[in-house]
């Protein structure tokens, strides 16, 4: 990557030049984009499907959909342009709302066009999900000619709300969306917010706010005002809360860390009480995943190697445990407890982890990548297979897995399942962030910046890739563990090539390398379609364009690790201290160069 | 130490298939005719598999990477030729001109999966031209799902069955091989299209471009060759190629569904790194000895191992040539065109 230089610019002060335009070529063609993503939509039943769940009101969660896909890209379409090297920055204006109204004009034109064909022509024996319903929906149950009009109408409506959040101030603007998307959220999560509402005894509020699993008016108004009061409040207070951090001696601030950490392990010690059976059982769900995403995100986020085949290690836990414990194990059966089958358990992991790594140590990036996947594919076709029926069942799998019981205690209930999850989550937390502070980790990011410079500094690059390999291998293989303990049933199915992009698709939202991002990614993306059945259908669909969208746009994740960012962003950052360099000089105080990212 | 594992690795191996081989062919558990039908069958299956490596090949060749989403085009390829396939067999046109209706579903199953290759081109990989190499291969797996689901959705998740072609029933014999008509059919179909390739890249202006972008972008860009479109073409050929291979596969197979795409795909890769990557030749080289591998080794090793129903573990064959390859061969057996200038 070429980094502009930021000293040189602000040496010689040339005057700036007016800002560009509003791009109106562009908005034309994102409204075309909008409009065919909307035909798309259509087309998969994804409106359909989300129709039945209602919102507000009468408002269903397909029509959000269909309305906030049109109104994202008109907000994108009327957006004045990135502030550039050398230009002023741009001011909104009539231009933005014009954009706005022509991406809407233009989506509607599709859409129109799109209905008035499917509403004449039979697709149904092709696209079969281009129903009568479906067309009954988005021409909003007008029948075919007015409803057309009112789609246009709707659409060209969307593109001039898009234009005008632009003409509002900044903080006007993100609390217009935060109420948004606290009310589609707040109905959504119904099956969330209620459990939790009725165990802390507040049964009364839930049929104040929710009217089924939809949201009351009333409801949504007020949710969308805690929410934004709370917003508003946190925007207020963070600027203040860290200058305050930052004045803090260092032992004062760790010694309050260490606070906030406690205080957050006695919540999530309570949380199993609060949550209810189900809720506590979906996060138990999300747990696994998460013990197994920070494994890969050893792998990945920080050795920097693709794992594509990381389900086989999981595999490999599950069925050892399944095997060492059921008394239903078709071969052999020990039936030993949980306990002590765990020790072994790791340890087939870790050799499965040596097995799998020590071949592809030599091996480029994308040859690792699928090398693994072949790897993993190569374990379920072997757990599959009549040839090991005797010992891991084959297609039947291994049924009759026991509970986990510690001594005389089992642990038989989603709650109290819940603290051997998060205690190794906990765990696996903690093991992340030490490896990433230790001479490993370091030696890690070495290597995954530059193989043959790391080398060189006398890093030991095998062992370095092979710890890796035997670590994310150990995390795997205990999720495995836990999973085939809840699950009480395994079969090889659930262990397809789906579940390694799902783990790879939760370090990579969430951010590689990054601990916190990993952990959110988890609990969003697992527990999310168990909570929205209507989402399971589409659940890869919507992954897989989350992967795209995040690789085009925020390589780092949501929450990125601070080393990562950097790494993908060195233009950016150039452009960033250039622009900043001008500012101080316009104010007139030559301030010291300061870094805007801390290394 | 590792290099010492993977050697010990390599003399297994070569002993257990010499054992699996000796013993399979000693025990007589398969006649003459049998071994001939499975590499006959090995040749057609190959066949396919080689035109899905071309595309393979010819994006890594000029772009260095791997389309991981490749085999998802060959998919929308053999879904097109369905959706267009099923009605066409209603008419009339389908018993009284059956050459030309399959030419007809193949040349629209080539136009779908050429535009869905530039449509991945443009939106998904263009953009991140240029950035480290596992940015753009981990978009391909985004884009591989996507357009699984995406289809799954528009078509349904349903296996959707191949009309029969008919006069493709029975078999006749050549050479002393019985040769089923589906599997003559494809291998002819393959080598004109390969044959065509062929002509395009080494005859044709386009064709003079592909290989200069694939020998060194910046001085192609400098003799004033439209970088852009030319990867653009390279996607499109690839994706008609791929789109040949998903008719080819329905008519063989019979049924295709929305992840049909997943198995061949991984499989089409392994060929076109058997054969050397970036390497055309190589590509349809490894398709065919991917082909044969993957119909004989099940019967000729497996089951000379004494392992119990052999043909199960054909994918399992395959996926470990698949790992072998890349362990012991990555430079294939061709070899790697350019390969001194990666690193």
């Amino acid at each position: 990557m070429v980094a502009i230089s930021p000293a040189t610019p602000s040496l010689v002060a040339e005057p700036l030049r007016p800002a560009r335009p509003v791009d109106l070529r562009r908005a034309i063609r994102l409204g075309l984009v909008a409009g065919v993503m909307g035909v798309f939509v259509c087309s998969i039943g994804m409106v359909l499907r989300f129709q039945g769940r209602i919102i507000v009101a009468d408002l269903g969660f397909g029509y959000v959909v269909l309305g906030g896909l049109t109104l994202l890209i008109a907000y994108l379409a009327s957006a004045s342009p990135p502030r550039l090297q050398g230009f002023e920055a741009p001011a909104p204006g009539a231009r933005n709302l014009l954009a706005g109204v022509i991406a809407g004009a233009f989506a509607a034109a599709v859409m129109t066009t799109f209905l008035a064909f499917v509403g004449n022509v039979d697709v149904r024996d092709i696209f079969l999900n281009v129903s009568e319903p479906m067309i009954e929906i988005v021409t909003f149950g007008r029948g075919l000619g007015p409803g057309i009009l009112v789609m246009a109408g709707w659409s060209v409506a969307l593109g001039v709300v898009a234009g005008v959040l632009h003409l509002l101030p900044q903080l006007a603007r993100r609390e217009v969306i935060v109420a948004a998307a606290s009310v589609v959220l707040g109905a959504l999560l119904e099956s969330v917010v209620s459990p939790i509402l009725r165990e802390v005894g507040l049964t009364s509020l839930i049929t104040r706010l929710y009217d089924a699993s939809a949201l009351k008016p009333a409801g949504a108004v007020v949710v969308a005002g805690v929410c934004v009061a709370v917003d508003m409040a946190l925007v207020r207070r963070r600027a203040v809360f860290r200058a305050r951090m930052q004045a803090m001696r260092p032992t004062a601030r760790n010694r309050l860390r260490w606070l906030l950490i406690a205080l957050g392990l006695l919540a999530l010690g309570a949380l199993p009480q609060i949550l209810g059976q189900f809720l506590t059982a979906v996060a138990n769900l999300a747990g696994v995943f998460m013990l197994m995403a920070l494994g890969l995100n050893i792998v990945v986020g920080f050795a920097g190697l693709l794992d594509l085949g990381y389900v086989a290690f999981f595999l490999v836990g599950a069925y050892a445990t399944g095997v060492l414990t059921s008394p239903a194990s078709p071969g052999f059966s020990p039936e030993m407890v949980f306990l002590l089958a765990v020790p072994f358990v790791v340890i087939i992991g870790v050799l499965a982890g040596i097995f799998v790594g020590a071949p592809v140590l030599r091996m480029r990036g994308d040859y690792l990548a699928i090398v693994t996947l072949g790897f993993g594919e190569i374990a379920r076709l072997l757990a599959v297979s009549d040839w090991l029926r005797g010992t891991l069942g084959g297609a039947q799998g291994i049924t009759r897995i026991p509970n986990i019981a510690i001594g005389p205690f089992v642990l038989d209930s989603p709650q109290e399942f819940f603290y051997a999850v998060y205690g190794l989550a906990v765990v696996a937390i903690y093991v992340s962030y030490a490896l990433q502070n230790s001479r490993m980790g370091r030696a890690w990011v070495a290597m995954r910046e530059d193989e043959s410079v790391a080398e060189a500094m006398g890093i030991n690059v095998v062992a370095a890739k092979l710890w890796a390999f035997v670590l994310g291998a150990a995390l795997a293989s205990l999720g495995g563990a836990l999973y085939a303990s809840t699950i009480h049933s395994i079969f090889p199915a659930s262990f397809g090539i789906q579940q390694s992009i799902l783990l790879l698709i939760i370090v990579i939202v969430g951010g590689l390398g990054s601990v916190p991002g990993v952990v959110l990614g988890a609990l969003v993306l697992v527990a999310m379609p168990e909570l929205l059945r209507e989402f399971e259908e589409f659940r890869f669909l919507i992954y897989g364009a989350l992967l795209i969208l995040m690789m085009l746009r925020r390589p780092e994740g949501l929450i990125p690790s601070r080393r990562r960012a950097l790494e993908l962003h060195e233009e950016d950052r150039a452009q960033d201290e250039w622009l900043q360099a001008r500012v101080e000089d316009a104010a007139g105080t030559p301030e010291p160069y300061r870094q805007p990212h801390e290394i | 130490l590792v290099d010492i594992f993977l050697w010990l690795l390599r003399i297994g191996l070569v002993v257990a298939i010499a054992i699996g081989a000796f013993n399979s062919l000693t025990s007589g558990r398969l006649s003459g005719q049998q071994w001939r039908d499975l590499i006959v069958f090995g040749i057609a299956q190959g066949s396919i598999y080689a035109l899905i490596a071309l595309g393979y090949t010819m994006v890594y060749g000029v772009l260095r990477f791997i389309n991981f989403a490749h085999g998802e085009v060959f998919m929308v390829g053999a879904m097109v030729g369905f959706v267009v396939a099923d009605p066409l067999s209603r008419t009339s046109l389908w018993t009284d001109m059956t050459v030309v209706a399959v030419l007809l579903v193949i040349l629209v199953a080539m136009v779908a999966s050429a535009l869905v290759a530039l449509l991945l081109e443009r939106v998904a990989y263009r953009p991140l031209r240029g950035a480290p190499r596992l940015i753009p291969f981990i978009t391909a797996i985004g884009a591989s799902f996507f357009l699984q689901y995406a289809i799954a959705g528009l078509f349904g998740t349903g296996f959707k069955t191949y009309p029969r072609v008919p006069g493709l029933d029975g078999a006749f014999r050549l050479l002393g091989f019985r040769v089923l008509k589906t599997q003559a059919l494809v291998v002819l179909v393959a080598v004109v299209a390969m044959v065509a390739l062929y002509v395009f890249i080494e005859r044709t202006r386009a064709g003079r471009a592909i290989r200069a972008v694939s020998e060194d972008q910046e001085i192609a860009k400098l003799m004033g060759i439209n970088v852009d479109r030319t990867i653009a073409v390279v996607f499109a050929v690839g994706g008609a190629m791929a789109g040949i291979a998903g008719v080819l596969y329905g008519i063989v197979f019979g049924q295709v569904f929305f992840f049909t795409g997943f198995v061949p795909g991984i499989k089409a890769f392994t060929s076109a790194v058997l054969g050397g990557i970036g390497n055309i030749g190589g590509a349809m080289a490894g398709g065919l000895a991917l082909g044969s591998v993957e119909s004989l080794g099940p019967s000729l090793v497996l089951t000379g191992l004494a392992i119990p129903a052999a043909n199960q573990l054909k994918d399992m064959v395959a996926f470990l040539t698949l790992v072998l390859v890349l362990i012991f061969r990555p430079t294939g057996i061709l070899g790697e065109r350019l390969a001194e200038e990666r690193v």
